[in-house]
């Protein structure tokens, strides 16, 4: 696992090379939010990696780097990963007596640059509607996460058709329908137990009807372990394909950000049947710290596109490599 | 027997072997093995010091040292120690006898609540107890509808309140309204909430204060991560916690972070959701989590679900035959049609120690496709062909392919399929314990014919045999990956 793929970790934030976050006109705010979300989770656990450090500063040993790997772990990366992370440092600090910045500074400038990716937004098709597929496991979050992607573009002057492909679960199309309205766009539902690849069909037709600039289809929560129910997904994508041929333009896997190792079986597992695009990370306002998305992005080049941080409407992010490092460790 | 986590203490004590005595320090090493598998499987960091505190007390003795198979030791080990933490179990719901019983479930948002509302209502109507369900969920669009749907599905009254803003005094209405309509079990669905979030924490508070529930629940996703300990430890602060349910236990989460919520709340583990449908709702059982956790497999589920297919005489007459070797295409026939349900195989595989990687083969629908083939093409055969395969000839084959539709090359396939599955059958049905686990190893290292290929077409893994000297490059190459990973784990 490379991890740590710079060989030669530099121990100065890159901050000339810090790339400039993708910021169109509006989403400054949506960043001041994801800070604010964060807040949280700091307040309650209360400790951070600083803990660690005496303002003197501390000696490195085996003890230093017990500690700094139980933080690591905390975050949910995994022990591949920390266990990296930790070499790293015992290579490059072992004996010495270290400053907090020092130490912070180099994980957060190797997080970053491993969450450093070509683009942050959601792919636009050339012409005619973007298509957006959401997927993932039971509970992650798809119908909330879909309600506020859609009120952000909505709220950014575009117009769409959701689509309410979960017809399995009780009361779901109802959910969706709930939040259409509140949004104020189209919604393409089908009864309850109908084909959801029929649903996802005549949404896609239907955003095409309308000249919508958006499709988003919601799918029911699957485990990526029922090999039916990925066919199914493969099945909605072929049917969106021949509605919209290179359809659809992004599919979305929704994590949960409690979700622990299994988040990385997931990622495999929804990549493999409906070739994931892009995550969204739900629930990132509670303690969890969601760094799961670290393995996934360094095995699957998955990137994270946007966080959810809260019930509301608004309360959902654009993904920010660097405030979600600084927020992994700092406060 | 012990997959993957045997595999890496074996590793760590072989270099050993040879070379003198297990000392603590060796040990040390194995110990370091079992901390980060337990990491792996999501226990939280201070829960995995804890538990291997007491593992190390137990490692570093004097028995485990002198073992002649340290590692089988030190897993075991781990896993009575898991169990010893898991349990114990009581799987009751404690209900009175002159007044309703008033469950309240609680949780993150999307562990499962709503879902586990239904399925401890099909559990209660089982019974012959009619509960009421309370749809508390106030938050959430469409949650009262949900549930509202789940009671219409399940034929059980649904006590909803949609102009209220209120979710204690619905509930409090609904424990009203079970008293008068004389219902025995009234089970609260909260709404979904973050352990940090306080003032919908104080909200659960005044609940449980002025409705006071005789059973809480904590429903916990079986994914959850190391944040596992916050939620979990805020929950039990909050409220008095009576019990735990652990929910999406059907895919291939390892769910430790039950042990942490274990740890962290105290409380016995009730039950743990296994699937989508109503009855997918299990008794907890430490053994089969402690497996789980250490990716041991689950025997006796597996066994469980073998009996649910197979009714005792049946598998009687089966095991004889197959004993004796008279196991004919006929009765594989009958078993492949027994277990020919889509899904079927593939959790049972799921569930067996080490036969998790033929679980996806199994599940496809190819799978099914293939197993139909295969009965289709004894389906052709004469009975005395079914008896004895070694009759069927060059002829044969090609009239049995005709009537099957199949092209005579499945026909050998098949044929030479049953005659490497008869002795191995042959000896699982014979033999103790331990040597069916040294079969299932034997099967796992490839004897498994003809899994994963498509239909008419399977080619691979026809007992093709290797010459000994290509087995020891086999092995050796084996034992090179699992030092990679040794090294790479560090």
């Amino acid at each position: 696992m490379a991890f740590w793929r710079s060989k030669t970790a530099p121990s100065q934030p890159e901050s000339g090379e810090t790339p400039p976050a993708e910021d169109q006109a509006g989403q400054g705010g949506m960043f001041t939010k994801f800070s604010s979300g964060l807040q949280k989770t700091r307040r309650v656990l209360g400790t951070d990696i600083r803990d660690l450090f005496k303002s003197e500063g501390r000696l490195v040993d085996e003890e230093f780097l017990d500690e700094l790997f139980a933080r690591l772990i905390r975050t949910d990366m995994g022990t591949g990963p920390a266990n990296k992370i930790r070499d790293e440092v015992a290579k490059q600090y072992r004996g010495r007596v270290v400053q907090l910045e020092e130490v912070v500074a180099t994980i957060t400038t190797e997080i970053r640059e491993q969450l450093r990716q070509d683009h942050g937004g959601l792919a636009k098709a050339d012409s005619g509607p973007t298509v957006i597929l959401v997927v993932g496991v039971n509970g992650s979050g798809k119908t909330t996460s879909i309600g506020k992607l859609a009120n952000h573009l909505r709220s950014g002057g575009h117009s769409l058709v959701l689509g309410a492909g979960d017809t399995f679960r009780a009361a779901a199309v109802e959910q969706l329908t709930i939040w259409a309205g509140r949004i104020g766009c189209e919604i393409v539902t089908g009864k309850s137990g109908a084909d959801p690849a029929s649903v996802a069909f005549q949404c896609v037709d239907k955003a095409m009807e309308t000249g919508a600039d958006y499709a988003i289809i919601d799918t029911a929560g699957r485990l990526q372990t029922q090999s039916n129910l990925m066919q199914e997904l493969q099945k909605i994508r072929k049917v969106i394909d021949k509605r919209l041929p290179g359809a659809p333009h992004e599919v979305l896997l929704v994590l949960d950000a409690t979700a622990g190792q299994n988040a990385i079986s997931q990622a495999k597992g929804f990549s493999a049947a409906a070739a994931c695009t892009g995550i969204v990370l739900a629930k990132l306002d509670g303690s969890a710290k969601g760094g799961v998305v670290l393995p996934i992005h360094e095995q699957f080049q998955l990137p994270v596109k946007f966080v959810g941080l809260g019930e509301g409407l608004d309360d959902m992010a654009a993904f920010d490599p660097d405030s979600f490092a600084e927020a992994l460790f700092q406060n | 027997m012990f997959d993957s986590l045997s595999e890496g203490l074996q590793s760590a004590f072989k270099s050993l072997s040879g070379k003198g005595k297990l000392t603590e320090g060796n040990m040390r090493d194995g110990l370091k093995i079992v901390e980060q598998s337990l990491l792996e499987s999501d226990v939280s960091y201070s829960v995995v010091k804890e538990f291997m505190a007491h593992v190390s007390e137990k490692a570093l003795g004097k028995r485990v040292l002198l073992s002649l198979r340290p590692h089988e030791e030190l897993v075991r080990i781990v896993h009575e120690e898991l169990i010893e933490t898991l349990g114990p179990v009581d799987p009751s719901l404690h209900l009175k006898a002159d007044r309703p019983t008033v469950l309240m479930l609680c949780g993150l948002q999307g562990s499962g609540k709503t879902t586990t509302c239904g399925k401890l209502t099909q559990m209660l109507r089982e019974q012959q107890i009619e509960p009421l369900l309370v749809a508390a969920d106030l938050q959430r669009p469409a949650a009262i509808e949900q549930l509202k749907i789940i009671g219409e599905q399940l034929g059980v009254p649904v006590h909803t309140e949609t102009d209220h803003q209120d979710p204690v005094k619905v509930c409090q209405n609904g424990v009203d309204r079970a008293r008068r309509d004389g219902n025995r079990v009234v089970i609260l669905d909260t709404a979904g909430r973050l352990a940090i979030d306080e003032e919908l924490m104080a909200q659960l508070k005044r609940i449980d204060k002025k409705v006071g529930p005789d059973q809480v629940y904590l429903v916990v996703d079986g994914m959850t991560g190391q944040d596992a300990v916050n939620s979990a430890g805020a929950f039990n602060d909050a409220l008095e916690l009576d019990g735990v349910v652990m929910t999406k236990l059907d895919g291939d989460a390892r769910g430790g972070a039950l042990l942490s919520v274990k740890q962290v709340t105290g409380v016995p583990i009730k039950f743990i959701g296994t699937g989508e449908r109503f009855d997918a709702l299990e008794p907890f059982r430490p053994e089969g989590m402690a497996g789980r956790i250490l990716q041991m497999g689950d025997m006796v589920a597996a066994a469980r679900e073998a009996h649910r297919i197979v009714d005792e005489s049946e598998r009687e007459s089966l095991e004889e035959k197959m004993a004796s070797g008279q196991f004919s295409l006929d009765d594989f026939k009958n078993l492949m049609q027994k277990v020919a349900q889509p899904g079927l195989m593939g959790r049972m595989m799921g569930m067996m120690p080490g036969m998790s990687q033929f679980k996806e083969a199994l599940d496809s629908e190819e799978a099914g496709g293939q197993m139909k083939q295969i009965i289709g093409a004894i389906n052709s055969m004469t009975p005395a062909e079914r008896k004895n395969p070694k009759l069927i000839d060059a002829a044969r084959r090609t009239r049995i392919a005709a009537g099957a539709g199949v092209q005579s090359s499945s026909i050998t396939q098949l044929i030479k399929q049953f005659d490497t599955m008869k002795p191995i059958m042959q000896m699982m049905s014979g033999k103790g314990g331990g040597d069916r686990m040294a079969m299932l190893r034997q099967l796992q290292s490839g004897a498994m014919p003809g899994m994963g290929g498509g239909g008419a077409k399977i080619k691979q893994s026809t007992g093709k045999r290797l010459s000994p000297a290509e087995r020891e490059k086999q092995r050796k190459e084996r034992e090179k990956l699992k030092r990679k990973m040794k090294r790479k784990r560090r």
